[in-house]
């Protein structure tokens, strides 16, 4: 989308990838050592890497797990992973029993990105809706879950409980007494927590901060610390470092039924075969240039930069979906998502009933159409029934975020007007 | 106190397990086994911390020959392809006069065609267009001009995940109708292990150890016929040139494997990621799709083949990068549909994969400036497998009581060996396979990791070992000639 790529990542795989350019000068000296290091570690990039993970690049993140929440995280329950939705749909495999009489049933947030659904019918888990509550700002409701997990039992065996925090598409941010309540509500109903954290970077503050399901877990003490099932996924396809394409991440698993552990290993082998070159720009977001170190400056500025470009899109997004009338949007507390609801009137609804389409979908056919604008429809994504929402993307550079929003205020107006 | 405890003991949170117990969890699991990466990797990684240790051990060092790791065992990457990915990555390299313009165009072309100009970015699910209209032409090349759609190539990490997606795919129904997949003995664990995580069944059909492993389509038939009892076999794969086992398959066996799928009606598999791995005099790599065509109408509109390839053997090894494809010919139009909407589940594959993967089917061209250096390094690195290849088979087939099929290609040797009867007894009292159980000893003995024939599959009463042929030449030698001694203090031990 246009937003640049760290530096030092990008030097520090170069040099990885092509070791001659360590003889020289021409790289910081910084780059050169974190490289050698890591080429230490794993020989060649062109190598397989270890099963679970270069074991430089897992103390990386152990220690990164361990800085964020004050709490020692082991390596060896961290698994490093193509990516949190190759992540996601190997932990499935494991999880899921999909044959037989009763099916695994996975609750899933609506809204919910579109990849999640898919992995779970590609696994052949049951789906199991729980509604955000869009008034509140997309909060998780307990009583909302609860009602879910008991319609759910009558039809496959609820096992595991999907959250994603900061919210895709919500931009929803828990507090920490959310976070509890969700804990103690799987504890209770004996459910798999899955916590999918890949946004947990990018959060706008206002009061809200990002707590893990890890460290909140770990200070609600016995009988929950030791007792909860926990997998949190992150990646180093969002946050300031934004590397999509190299396809790494990483879960850590808490409480895992150590024979289970045994068999999950080779699972991992089989499916978890992670490029080399993600797992270095890993070791990097897990431990970045310091303050005195010669790629400090550029690094943290440009993180500041991307950060900076980020809210201002959310300030501004916010500003004109708010001034436009049949247009509404929740506080985007995180993430890099809008997700505005359209108060679309009767007229719009017929005409898309009468052209087979979803109104919201129609909606976004039209801006695509008219605007040359992608914006994906609230229907991809699940919505209270009689709800119309669009998802659009914050992440890219703000000249073209006012190109955006200007595109969708004029197309917005004209729409209204054709369909009063 | 005791009010607490009573609600912890009400919601039960005291008295049950975990949620996720070996007996709740996706049965499935349970038999997949990997046997590259299984136990006897596990203990040489043990003993290789014992060595850092400074406990004393009868050497100094274990020889990990069980795992096609190229560059591991000191396979020099091709500078071409490193210097081009280095600067995708860092494309402010682009201005540094060390590097040839060849190379700096092709990093422009490929960064060209990523979204935002980055290697960063997530390309489309079924890769990017640029790079698959180059495997294309590759295709095209490599089969004498047999027509190839670049919409029938989809990239993807490595030919694991090419071949887990197709058998996804293939696997349905249940108890007699479940799929069945045929599969050769010996094979390649992730087959075995991918059926296992689907639960379809495997068919196991025996490649002739006295003929040199060939295939012979009366094996085939024999397998299908008896497999038809107890499930729908539907697949069909084969691994040439061959993983074990090394053979490389005559042109008449490949016309013979595909007249043999298109009577039976069976979804071909044809795993040919070793494809420039071919030392054997009078031994050439023909390509399932070319045979195919070259076979005419009657064949190639109907029979359907899916071919895998990859960038982590032949002559560039780079397992790291994760870089494969796979050709898809005369599928359903409904189910190529669902197979592109499977794979974007996972996003897309590695981007700088696939990069890789473009200058492998695009290598440097006569004239240009790195071209030199290119075809050095290539054809250096082919022939010293092959001088490799030649020797391990010498070697090993003047140990007596070893016996090994020449090395026709791919990386590996699959010696027999010849165990004495009161050997096996006390392996099957360990509750080990027998050639584990050789294996096992070798490495506590001799520091030499290989993988054991039970892993792989064999006949009854047969055991091997499989061994690379990756290490240098040197330490090679070496290797094989402990692996010699080993097997003569064995046989006499157990005698």
């Amino acid at each position: 989308m246009g937003l640049k790529p760290l530096t030092f990542v990008r030097q520090v795989l170069a040099a990885c990838i092509y070791p001659s350019l360590l003889l020289d000068d021409s790289l910081p000296h910084d780059v050169r050592k974190r490289a050698q290091c890591l080429l230490e570690e794993c020989g060649s990039i062109g190598s397989y890497a270890p099963m679970t993970g270069i074991r430089k690049v897992l103390l990386s993140v152990s220690e990164f797990i361990t800085r964020r929440d004050g709490i020692v995280s082991n390596p060896d329950n961290i698994i490093i992973t193509s990516g949190s939705q190759h992540g996601i749909i190997v932990l499935l495999k494991l999880l899921v029993q999909s044959e037989g009489s009763v099916r695994t049933g996975v609750l899933i947030p609506v809204p919910c990105y579109i990849s999640f659904k898919k992995a779970l019918t590609a696994q052949g888990a049951v789906a199991v809706p729980y509604y955000l509550c869009e008034e509140e700002g997309w909060t998780v409701q307990i009583k909302e879950l609860r009602r879910a997990l008991h319609a759910a039992r009558g039809h496959c065996n609820p096992m595991v409980l999907y959250i994603i925090n900061p919210g895709n598409p919500s931009g929803h941010v828990q507090s920490k007494a959310s976070i509890e309540e969700v804990i103690r509500f799987a504890a209770e109903e004996r459910l798999f927590l899955m916590a999918d954290e890949v946004y947990q970077s990018i959060v706008y503050g206002n009061g809200r901060e990002f707590y893990s399901y890890k460290k909140v877990l770990s200070e609600m003490g016995s009988p929950y610390s030791n007792n909860v099932e926990l997998a949190s996924f992150h990646t180093i396809s969002k946050g300031a470092i934004g590397e999509c394409g190299l396809r790494t991440g990483y879960m850590e698993l808490v409480n895992i039924d150590p024979e289970v552990m045994q068999y999950a290993y080779s699972l991992f082998t089989i499916n978890l075969n992670v490029p080399v070159i993600g797992q270095i720009a890993l070791d990097v977001m897990a431990d970045p240039p310091q303050p005195g170190q010669p790629s400090y400056a550029l690094y943290a500025q440009v993180r500041v930069e991307i950060f900076l470009t980020l809210m201002n899109n959310v300030q501004r997004t916010l500003e004109v979906l708010t001034g436009l009338p049949g247009i509404t949007c929740q506080p985007i507390m995180g993430g890099v998502f809008a997700f505005a609801r359209l108060h679309l009137s009767e007229a719009a609804i017929k005409h898309a009933k009468e052209k087979k389409l979803k109104p919201d979908f129609l909606y976004c056919l039209r801006l695509l159409e008219d605007m040359r604008l992608f914006a994906s429809p609230g229907c991809d994504f699940g919505q209270e029934e009689g709800t119309y929402h669009i998802r659009m993307c914050l992440a890219t550079p703000e000249e073209t975020m006012e190109d955006v929003l200007q595109r969708l205020k004029s197309f917005h107006l004209r729409f209204i007007k054709e369909f009063p | 106190m005791s009010i607490i405890v009573c609600e912890m003991a009400e919601n039960g949170l005291l008295h049950h397990g975990k949620v996720l117990t070996v007996d709740t969890m996706n049965p499935n699991v349970k038999r997949v086994e990997y046997a590259v990466r299984g136990p006897i990797v596990q203990r040489a990684l043990q003993i290789e911390k014992e060595l850092k240790e400074g406990v004393k051990k009868p050497f100094t060092e274990v020889i990990k020959a069980n795992i096609g790791d190229c560059h591991a065992m000191g396979q020099k990457p091709i500078t071409f392809f490193r210097q081009v990915l280095a600067l995708c990555s860092y494309p402010e390299l682009l201005e540094d006069n060390k590097f040839p313009e060849d190379v700096k165009n092709r990093a422009r072309r490929i960064l060209q065609a990523c979204a935002g100009r980055s290697l960063g970015a997530y390309s489309a699910s079924q890769g990017i267009e640029l790079v698959r209209r180059d495997v294309a032409q590759y295709i095209e090349r490599r089969d004498g001009g047999i027509p190839c759609n670049p919409d029938n190539i989809y990239l993807t990490a490595g030919a694991s995940d090419a071949i887990m997606t197709m058998l996804k795919l293939l696997v349905s129904g249940e108890g007699p109708s479940r799929t069945g997949v045929m599969i050769s003995i010996p094979q390649y664990p992730l087959y075995s292990a991918a059926l296992a995580e689907l639960a379809a069944v495997q068919i196991n059909y025996y490649l002739d150890e006295e003929k040199c492993w060939s295939l012979d389509v009366s094996e085939l038939r024999r397998a299908l016929e008896a497999a038809r009892k107890h499930c729908r076999p539907r697949v069909l794969c084969i691994i040439n040139p061959g993983n074990p086992t090394g053979q490389v398959q005559s042109r008449q066996c490949v016309e013979d494997v595909i007249q043999f799928a298109a009577e039976e009606n069976l979804f071909l598999m044809a795993d040919e990621v070793y494809q420039d791995n071919v030392y054997a005099e009078g031994c050439q790599f023909h390509s399932f799709k070319k045979v195919l065509f070259e076979m005419g109408p009657e064949y190639s509109d109907k029979l359907e083949l899916a071919s895998f390839h990859s960038t982590s053997k032949c002559y560039m090894g780079e397992c790291g990068f994760r870089g494969g494809y796979m050709e898809v010919v005369n599928l359903d139009p409904e189910v190529k549909v669902q197979l592109t909407k499977l794979v974007s589940v996972r996003l897309c594959p590695s981007v700088p994969g696939q990069a890789l993967l473009d200058l492998v089917v695009n290598p440097p061209q006569p004239g240009e400036p790195s071209y030199g250096t290119f075809i050095k390094e290539r054809s250096h690195t082919l022939e010293v497998l092959a001088e490799k290849a030649k020797m391990t088979q010498e070697i090993l087939n003047q140990v007596p009581g070893i016996t090994c099929n020449p090395v026709q290609g791919a990386m590996y040797t699959f010696p027999q060996i010849q165990l004495p009867p009161k050997a096996i007894a006390e392996a099957k009292e360990k509750g080990q396979a027998p050639d584990m159980f050789y294996c096992m000893k070798l490495l506590e003995e001799k520091g030499i990791c290989l993988v054991p024939g039970s892993g792989f599959g064999q006949r009854d009463g047969t055991y091997h070992f499989r061994m690379t042929i990756l290490p240098p030449t040197e330490k090679l030698k070496i290797v094989l000639d402990k692996v010699k001694e080993f097997h003569q203090s064995f046989t006499e031990q157990y005698s």
